[in-house]
C-alpha cells in the first residue's frame, strides 16, 4: 500500500475542509462583534426602550428606533406591492409564454437590472421619483410611496427569477393534463400552474422582502429623513438601514452602540424572514 | 357579467406580456437616461484627471483606480476559498450534518444585507484590526460578501460536469486531485469564470459596505493601507451633497457601464466556452 | 504454455449488503483473450470493477477472497487502486472521450506519469493510434475535438488513451455494443493483435463475439462462474445445461 499518495489525498481533503470552513468562521466573526458592540446597550439602556422607544436622539440618550421599526417594514410591503405582481408577470410570462427569442433578451434584461447599483437607483429615484411625487401627489416627495417605487423595482429581479424556477419546476403533466381538458392556456397558468408554485412564489415574495428590507443606498437618497411614524403614503421617513448609515461616520460611544443595536434589530427581522423562507421551500419539497 | 374564456385568455396574454416589455422597458430607460445625461461630460480628461473642488471639477481618476482595485483585489482573496469549499463540498464529502451547516453558513452569508457588512468591517478591520479606512479593510470586507456567490456558481459548475468523466480520469490512473485539477476544473471553468465575474460587477457595486470601511478621501490611493473612493463612493457622495449633476451623470455612466460590459464578458465567455468544448 | 495473470479464489462481491458474484475461482491466463458471457446482472462487470479497483467508488461496494495479480500483488481493501488503474486499463461501454484534441485524450495518462517531452508524446500517440487502429484516420487531425468523432472512433480512441498507459491488463466492459460492424471487427482486429503484449477480459452480451475473439471463456450467470474452459470447447461441446442454451440462445 501506498502510504505516500494515501497521505496526500487526506492533506488535500483536510486544506479543502478548512477552506468549507472560512464561510462558517466568518458568519461566526459577523455575528460575534457585531453583537458584542450591539448587545450591551440593550442591557444598559432595556430592549424596550430600544426596540419599542419612540424617540432617537441619541446624543441625548434616547435610543428609540421603533419608529424607524415600522418604516422598515413599511417600505418593505409597500416595495412588495409594487414589485411582486410585476415580478410574478414578467415570472409567469417567461414561463408559460414567451418564446425563445423573447426569452434571448427578457432573461438578460433581468440580470442586467439586477446588476445596477443602487446608488444609480436611487438617484434617479432622487431625481425623477420625488420631483413627481411633490409636485403632482403632495407632500415632500421623499416619502412612502417614493421609497417603495424604488424599492419595488430593486427587488423585482429577485422574486421575477425565483418565481421563474418555481413555475419551471412545475411538471408539464399538470399542464398536459389541463389542455387535453379544453382549459385555455391562461385558465391552466391561473388555475393549475400558479397553485402548484405557490410556496416557491411566496418564498421569493419573503426573499424580495429580505433584500429590500436590508436594502440603505437607494432608501437614504429617496426616503427623507423624518424621526416620526409616517401616518401617510406621502410622508418621509428613516429605515432601520438609512439609520446606520447616515449616522455612523460620526457616531462615537452609545451613539455608536446605538447604531449597532439597531444593526441587531435588522440581523433578527432577516433571519426570521430567511427562516420563514427556507420553512416554505421545505414544505413545498415535503409534498 | 362572465367573459368568455377565450378572451380572457388573449387579454391575459397580451397584459403578461406588456408587463414584461414594461419591465424591460425601465432598464432601458435607465439605461438611456444616464448615457443621454451623463455622455456629454465624458471625456478622456475626465478619465484621467484627479478631481478638484471636491469633485465639482475634474475627474475622477483616483475613484476608476480605486474601484479597479477593489474588484480584482476581492476576487483575488475571495476565488481560492470560493472554490475550495466548491471542490470540498462538491468532490471530497458526502451530504451529511457537516455539509448542511456549512451550505448554512454560506446561505445566511448571503443574505447578509451590505449595511450590516459595513458595520463589520468597520468595527472589526477599521477599528480593532487597526487598519484604518483603507483598501485592506474595504477589499477583506467586499471578499466576505460575494464569497457566497463565488461558492454557489462554482458548486454548479462543479455538478454539472459529467459523472463518466471523472469515471474516465480514474480508470487512466488519475488520483482524486489529479481528476479535479486536471478534468473537473477544466471543463467547470466557463461556469467558474461566469460566477466570478457577476461577483466582481457586485463588488463594484456595493457602497454601504465599502465606503465605512474604504472611506472615502480623494486622493489617489498608492498602497494598500491607504483610503481612496470607489465610483459607486463618488457617485453617491456627489449626488447627495449635491455638489455636481454633471459630474455624477458621468460617473454614473461610467460605472453602469464597466457593470454592464463586466456582464456581457462573462456571458461571453461562458457561451464562447462551451462552444469550443462541443 | 499458459501462466495465471491473474488468480482468483472465493471472490465474493456485494453491493448494498447484496450478493452479486459469489464463490468465484477462476485463473485468467497471460496473453490470452478472456471472454466474459452471460446475461444482464450476472456479476460480470462486478468482477471487472474488482480487478480495475473502480469498486471503491461505489457505495457500499464491497469484495472478500483473494485476487493475485502476478506482477502487482493481491487486491484488498487498502490497495493502492491509483497504482493499480495504471496497470490495469479499462474501455467503457459508452465511449467517453475527453472533452480536448484527440492527441491530448491519448496522453492523458502519460501525462499523468510525468512525460512531458513533446517528441516522447507523440511517439505514444502514433503507436497507440497504431494499435487501436485508428492512426490512418485522424493522424492529420490530431489536434481537432475529439468529440467530432464519431462513435467507433471514439471508441477506439478510448482503446487507445487506455493503451498508451502500457497497461498489463486490459477490460473491455461491452466495447462494441451500439457500434456500426466496420468498428466492431476494427477492435476485435484490435485485440486479436494486442494479446500478444497484454492480458485481456473482454465483457459482452453478444456471444458470436465472444465466439469470436476469445481464447477461454466464462460464463456467468446470476452471480456465479457455470462453466469456464478454451472458447472452440465451451462453445462445441458445453458441459453445463445452461450453457448451451445460452449458447444456443435459448435465453439472454
Amino acid at each position: 500500500m501506498n502510504r505516500r499518495l494515501v497521505n496526500k489525498d487526506a492533506l488535500v481533503r483536510l486544506v479543502l475542509a478548512m477552506f468549507a470552513l472560512s464561510s462558517l468562521l466568518f458568519l461566526f466573526i459577523i455575528f460575534v462583534f457585531i453583537l458584542s458592540e450591539g448587545l450591551p446597550l440593550f442591557y444598559g439602556v432595556g430592549v424596550r426602550n430600544i426596540a419599542l422607544g419612540m424617540k432617537w436622539a441619541p446624543t441625548r440618550g434616547f435610543f428609540g428606533i421603533f419608529p424607524m421599526v415600522i418604516s422598515s417594514f413599511m417600505v418593505t410591503f409597500g416595495a412588495l406591492v409594487v414589485g411582486a405582481p410585476l415580478a410574478l408577470a414578467c415570472a409567469a410570462y417567461l414561463s408559460e409564454y414567451a418564446g425563445k427569442k423573447t426569452k434571448i433578451f427578457l432573461k438578460p434584461s433581468l440580470e442586467l437590472l439586477a446588476g445596477i447599483p443602487s446608488v444609480v437607483y436611487g438617484f434617479l429615484g432622487v431625481v425623477y421619483i420625488v420631483p413627481f411625487i411633490r409636485d403632482y401627489i403632495g407632500g415632500p416627495g421623499f416619502s412612502i410611496l417614493s421609497t417603495s417605487i424604488v424599492l419595488g423595482i430593486m427587488v423585482l429581479p429577485t422574486i421575477t427569477s425565483i418565481s421563474f424556477d418555481s413555475l419551471m419546476s412545475v411538471p408539464a403533466a399538470f399542464r398536459e393534463g389541463s389542455f387535453a381538458m379544453g382549459a385555455t392556456k391562461w385558465q391552466t397558468v391561473y388555475k393549475i400552474v400558479l397553485p402548484a408554485a405557490r410556496s416557491g412564489i411566496l418564498a421569493s415574495f419573503i426573499l424580495g422582502m429580505g433584500r429590500a428590507i436590508g436594502e440603505t443606498m437607494a432608501v437614504i437618497m429617496v426616503a427623507g429623513n423624518a424621526l416620526k411614524i409616517p401616518t401617510s403614503l406621502t410622508d418621509p421617513l428613516r429605515t432601520l438601514t438609512s439609520n446606520i448609515a447616515l449616522e455612523l461616520a460620526y457616531a462615537t460611544g452609545d451613539h455608536r452602540r446605538a447604531l449597532f443595536s439597531t444593526g441587531v434589530v435588522l440581523l433578527v427581522i432577516i433571519m426570521v424572514l430567511n427562516l420563514l423562507a427556507n420553512f416554505w421551500v421545505k414544505r413545498r419539497v415535503g409534498r | 357579467m362572465r367573459l368568455p374564456p377565450r378572451f380572457v385568455d388573449k387579454a391575459m396574454r397580451a397584459g403578461l406580456r406588456a408587463q414584461a416589455m414594461f419591465t424591460v422597458a425601465i432598464l432601458v430607460t435607465i439605461i438611456l437616461i444616464i448615457f443621454v445625461k451623463g455622455f456629454p461630460y465624458l471625456t478622456a480628461e475626465f478619465i484621467f484627471s484627479y478631481p478638484e473642488d471636491m469633485g465639482r471639477l475634474g475627474g475622477i481618476f483616483p475613484s476608476i483606480v480605486g474601484t479597479l482595485f477593489l474588484g480584482l483585489l476581492s476576487i483575488v482573496f475571495a476565488t481560492p476559498l470560493g472554490i475550495g469549499t466548491a471542490i470540498f463540498l462538491t468532490e471530497y464529502t458526502r451530504e451529511s450534518n457537516f455539509t448542511r451547516i456549512i451550505r448554512f453558513g454560506v446561505e445566511s452569508l448571503a443574505g447578509i444585507p451590505s449595511i450590516i457588512y459595513g458595520l463589520f468591517g468597520f468595527i472589526f478591520f477599521v477599528i480593532k484590526l487597526k487598519m484604518g479606512w483603507s483598501l485592506l479593510s474595504g477589499t477583506l470586507t467586499v471578499a466576505i460578501m460575494v464569497l457566497p456567490t463565488i461558492i454557489r456558481t462554482s458548486e454548479e459548475a462543479i455538478k454539472a460536469v459529467p459523472k463518466t468523466l471523472r469515471t474516465v480520469s480514474f480508470s487512466l490512473g488519475a488520483t482524486k486531485w489529479e481528476t479535479v485539477t486536471r478534468v473537473i476544473l477544466p471543463s467547470a471553468a466557463p461556469g467558474i469564470l461566469t460566477g466570478i465575474m457577476l461577483s466582481i460587477g457586485r463588488a463594484v457595486s456595493e457602497t454601504a459596505a465599502v465606503i465605512f470601511t474604504m472611506g472615502s478621501s480623494l486622493r489617489l490611493p498608492t498602497s494598500i493601507m491607504d483610503s481612496g473612493r470607489t465610483m459607486a463612493v463618488h457617485f453617491y457622495i456627489l449626488a447627495r451633497e449635491g455638489i455636481s449633476m454633471e459630474k455624477a451623470y458621468a460617473t454614473a455612466l461610467v460605472l453602469v457601464f464597466s457593470i454592464l460590459i463586466i456582464n456581457i464578458l462573462a456571458y461571453y465567455i461562458m457561451h464562447r466556452m462551451i462552444a469550443r468544448y462541443s | 504454455m499458459c501462466t495465471t495473470k491473474i488468480r482468483v479464489r472465493n471472490l465474493c462481491v456485494s453491493f448494498e449488503k447484496k450478493d452479486v458474484l459469489k464463490d468465484l475461482d477462476l485463473d485468467v491466463y497471460e496473453n490470452r483473450v478472456l471472454g466474459l458471457m452471460g446475461p444482464s446482472a450476472s456479476g460480470k462487470s462486478s468482477f471487472i470493477s474488482v480487478i480495475n479497483g473502480m469498486i471503491n467508488f461505489e457505495e457500499n461496494g464491497r469484495f472478500e477472497g483473494e485476487v493475485h495479480i502476478e506482477g502487482f500483488g493481491t487486491l484488498w481493501d487498502g490497495t493502492d487502486d491509483v497504482a493499480l488503474r495504471k496497470k490495469v486499463g479499462t474501455v467503457f461501454a459508452t465511449p467517453i472521450p475527453l472533452p480536448r484534441s484527440i492527441f491530448e485524450n491519448v496522453v492523458f495518462g502519460s501525462r499523468l506519469k510525468g512525460i512531458r517531452k513533446r517528441s516522447d508524446l507523440q511517439a505514444i500517440v502514433e503507436e497507440s493510434l497504431r494499435k487501436a487502429f485508428l492512426w490512418d484516420e485522424v493522424k492529420n487531425r490530431l489536434s481537432e475535438s475529439a468529440l467530432k468523432l464519431s462513435g467507433g472512433q471514439q471508441q477506439r480512441l478510448c482503446l487507445a488513451r487506455t493503451l498508451a498507459l502500457k497497461p498489463e491488463i486490459i477490460l473491455l466492459d461491452e466495447p462494441c455494443s451500439g457500434l456500426d460492424p466496420i468498428s466492431t471487427a476494427k477492435i476485435e482486429e484490435a485485440l486479436s493483435e494486442l494479446k500478444s503484449d497484454h492480458t485481456i477480459i473482454l465483457v459482452s452480451n453478444n456471444t458470436k463475439q465472444i465466439a469470436r475473439a476469445s481464447d477461454f471463456v466464462a460464463f456467468f450467470y446470476m452471480g456465479k462462474l457455470i462453466e469456464f474452459g478454451p472458447t472452440v470447447d465451451v462453445f462445441t461441446k458445453p458441459e453445463n445445461r445452461l450453457t448451451e442454451d445460452y449458447v444456443l440462445g435459448k435465453f439472454g
